[in-house]
């Protein structure tokens, strides 16, 4: 029976393009730091604690390759706005408020540690304490980048404008102007 | 607090549309080439693993 910690990398290879491509809002540039952050946790698998959670032990090679880089080249991707937003499919918005492309837009606005804080705790389901243990910061910092990257986006997107809101729900849009939800035809 | 409350109706809305971007990412086909770098990451271990590195537990 293995026992090589290595064996469930493979199984968080989603997880962390995602995550890359959360942080660089660029494919190239993410699956590059995927690479190697693959080659770094192969090389130092030692340093990974059994039992704890891989994924964040990953994650955290990664933003640190990221971050380092980012010192590094002094500079952000220029037409990351543009990359992240044209490089996924819009895809039909059936029971949301927002369409997806408003939502990419305001969310590349962040800066690298609001998204990388919002998409661990709002989208990945990490606790606080993990996060800010991938993150390497207080839990307190990373409550505080939420809650910023949350506010952000509610003001990029209007949020509190509560008639616009609803207003983009088509289902709300069919109740106040008499047509039937859901299209069944007699 | 109506602060509050609609703090927390704005973050509903966020999660909402955050989780359905990530999950976008997640379903995204992941490329050959990683799979190919872990197999050769492999390859390269069983070749120069010949030495006692202290590891062990190769075969139980």
């Amino acid at each position: 029976m293995s026992s090589d910690p290595r064996d469930e990398i493979v199984t968080h290879l989603p997880a962390l393009r995602a995550f890359a491509f959360s942080l660089t809002r660029n494919f190239a540039l993410a699956d590059d730091m995927v690479q190697d952050t693959l080659v770094k946790a192969w090389t130092k698998i030692n340093t990974f604690e059994q039992g704890t959670n891989m994924r964040a032990w990953l994650f955290t090679i990664l933003r640190n390759t990221y971050y380092s880089n980012r010192r590094k080249a002094g500079r952000e991707v220029s037409d990351a706005e543009g990359v992240f937003t044209e490089s996924l499919s819009e895809k039909p918005a059936h029971d949301g408020r927002l369409q997806m492309n408003d939502f990419r837009r305001a969310f590349v606005q962040l800066t690298d540690e609001q998204r990388e804080a919002l998409i661990l705790v709002g989208a990945q389901g990490f606790s606080y304490e993990e996060a800010a243990e991938t993150c390497g910061v207080a839990v307190g910092t990373i409550k505080s980048r939420v809650n910023r990257a949350r506010a952000r986006l509610a003001e990029l997107l209007e949020l509190d404008d509560n008639d616009k809101l609803e207003m983009t729900d088509q289902a709300t849009m069919a109740v106040v102007t008499g047509a039937r939800a859901g299209g069944a035809l007699g | 607090m109506v602060q509050s409350r609609r703090n927390s109706k704005e973050s509903e809305v966020i999660d909402e549309n955050l989780k359905r971007v990530y999950q976008d990412m997640l379903e995204e086909q992941v490329p050959d080439r990683f799979l190919d770098l872990i197999a050769q990451l492999r390859a390269q271990d069983d070749q120069g693993s010949t030495g006692d590195d202290g590891k062990g537990g190769a075969s139980a």
